[in-house]
């Protein structure tokens, strides 16, 4: 079934009577060439890959509760290529790329919304670091403007940009950056798979992972023993836990990453806005609600939830900086489970098991980067080698201390990022 | 998430900076494989942790806090001081 603005048309006059399901609902098979542990974005993404790419369709995503139901649907939709340090600046340049075409790619709405983002500076120092920044993105070839403070304020005369401890001086601005719909990102690539002959199985939890002798043989699951050549992780938040079911230890904490929306106002904000005060970051849904988060909460967690000091942290920094949102009503708030390496950085790379892959790490930031990271697991698993853009994701770079990609310069410690 | 403090009592969690598993330190001679274990790799459990936070805007103590990462209840907590993971010198 393909979707075109033909075929809606004609299915709203015909009472929308000739919409099938988007995927089948199979049953496991026994035996797998490729099994991907997870269901949320990375693990659909991949699995649509290795069957388009690399023409490797006996592959099946298990997903412990609904596709979708992970981080992939809960956190705030933002997509830019923005990074400074090598490693990640050529991955996430490379991502957004894939964004760019992902909706002909996919024949479906996922909604991608290039309305640019923009980061805020507060003072001498932190322009500078944009400065630089912005030097950093166009070397890779990407885009990125240096606003002063009145044309910052013509495009977003909604921010406070007097206010007494952090005014606002002006902001770096990236015009391909945006939003998409997070739901039909996962929906998109669900789809994808399916159609290419990919076996999506949900309410599959993985219990265990076979290891003999050095080599992967299957899993354990809620439905049963499925063996596969290769099995790769994309459990996201709970990948410590997976990789411990092969008996690995990862440089893995999982944290908690709250988010908030609130009720649905006219149009007043037209692109993403994140503030180097407090970490803050705000855009407006289509819908007309503001979508706004700010820092972890910062102990580990595995509760989808989190604590009030940084509902508060939020809301103040919010109002500080947007004063006028201060009227508008919090709908919604809810918490995901990040997987927080030391560096803040991500992980593609060999397990250490033989036809065991590794796809974790991707701290809050692990939504952008979800085209190009089933593109660039798909080619790890399906060649063994890394994929061009993803040559840095090393799990090595811990223990040995080369190649940490420290974005945020905090330094490379659980507790930093 | 209120913390117990063992010197000042049941304390809002505001006041608490959190450092994360609290881990006996290898001994300065130890090798690479330790020293990356100990700094970077963690069971990352779901249930209960021990960790170290500190007492910032109270007493300045460290504790031990045992703390579940799926409740997010805190099960017992004891002064740092208490709880050997200094390691040797
Ligand atoms: C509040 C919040 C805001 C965020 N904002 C942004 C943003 O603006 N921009 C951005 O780029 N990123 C953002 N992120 C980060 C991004 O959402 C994640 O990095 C990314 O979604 C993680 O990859 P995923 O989609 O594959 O994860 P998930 O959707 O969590 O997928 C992992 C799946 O694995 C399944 N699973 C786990 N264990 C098992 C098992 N044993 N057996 C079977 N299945 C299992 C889970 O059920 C889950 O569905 C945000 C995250 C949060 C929580
Ligand atoms: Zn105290």
């Amino acid at each position: 079934m393909r979707f075109s603005g033909w075929r809606v048309l004609k299915e709203g006059l015909t009472g929308n009577k000739g919409w099938a399901p988007h995927w089948r609902d199979p049953e496991p098979q026994p035996e797998y060439d490729v099994v991907i542990i997870g269901g949320g974005g990375h693990g659909l993404a991949t699995a649509y890959n290795l069957a388009k790419e690399h023409g490797i369709t006996n592959v099946a995503v298990l997903e412990k509760g609904y596709l979708g139901g992970g981080n992939v649907g809960r956190n705030t939709t933002i997509v830019r290529a923005n990074y400074y340090l090598p490693g990640n600046s050529e991955f996430y340049s490379h991502s957004l790329k894939q964004w760019e075409g992902l909706e002909e790619e996919l024949n479906y709405n996922v909604m991608m919304s290039q309305r640019g983002q923009i980061m805020v500076y507060h003072n001498d120092g932190q322009r500078d670091a944009m400065v630089r920044r912005g030097n950093a993105i166009i070397n890779q070839g990407d885009d990125a403007e240096l606003l002063n403070r009145e044309a910052l304020r013509k495009l977003v005369p909604i921010l406070n940009y007097d206010n007494a401890r952090f005014p606002i001086m002006g902001g770096l601005l990236q015009r391909r950056a945006g939003t998409a719909r997070h739901d039909a990102v996962a929906w998109g690539f669900a789809r994808g798979a399916d159609q290419r002959g990919v076996d999506l199985i949900q309410n599959c939890e993985v219990t265990g992972i076979d290891v003999e002798n050095g080599k992967v043989r299957g899993v354990q699951t809620s439905r049963g023993v499925i063996r596969a050549k290769k099995v790769a992780l994309a459990a996201a938040g709970r990948s410590g836990q997976v990789a411990a079911m092969a008996g690995l230890r990862l440089p893995i904490e999982s944290h908690v990453l709250q988010a908030f929306v609130s009720e649905g106002i006219k149009p007043v904000l037209n692109h993403v806005v994140s503030f180097a005060e407090g970490h803050l970051y705000v855009s407006q849904s289509d819908k007309g609600g503001l979508v706004f988060g700010s820092y972890l909460d910062f102990y580990s967690s595995y509760a989808a939830r989190g604590n009030l000091p940084m509902v508060e942290h939020t809301m103040e920094t919010c109002v500080s900086m947007v004063p006028a949102l201060a009227k508008a009503k919090v709908l919604r708030s809810w918490g995901g489970i990040m997987d927080m390496t030391p560096d803040g950085s991500p992980i593609i790379d060999h397990s250490g098991i033989e036809g065991l892959y590794l796809n974790c790490g991707w701290c809050y930031g692990g939504f952008k980067a979800i085209p190009g990271s089933g593109n660039a697991y798909a080619h790890l698993i399906a060649t063994d080698r890394p994929h061009g853009a993803a040559t840095k994701f090393k799990l090595d770079r811990f223990r040995s201390g080369q190649g940490l990609m420290d974005e945020e310069g905090t330094g490379a410690q659980h507790n930093l990022h | 998430m209120r913390i117990i403090c063992p010197i000042c009592g049941d304390r809002d969690r505001r006041e608490f900076y959190v450092k994360g598993a609290a881990l006996a330190r290898p001994e300065a001679s130890a090798t690479l494989e330790d020293w990356h274990d100990h700094v970077n790799l963690r069971d990352n459990p779901a249930g209960e942790i021990k960790e170290l936070w500190y007492h910032e805007m109270g007493c300045s103590a460290w504790i031990e806090v045992c703390r579940s990462t799926v409740s997010h209840e805190i099960v017992s907590t004891r002064l740092a001081s208490t709880a050997d993971l200094g390691g040797k010198r």
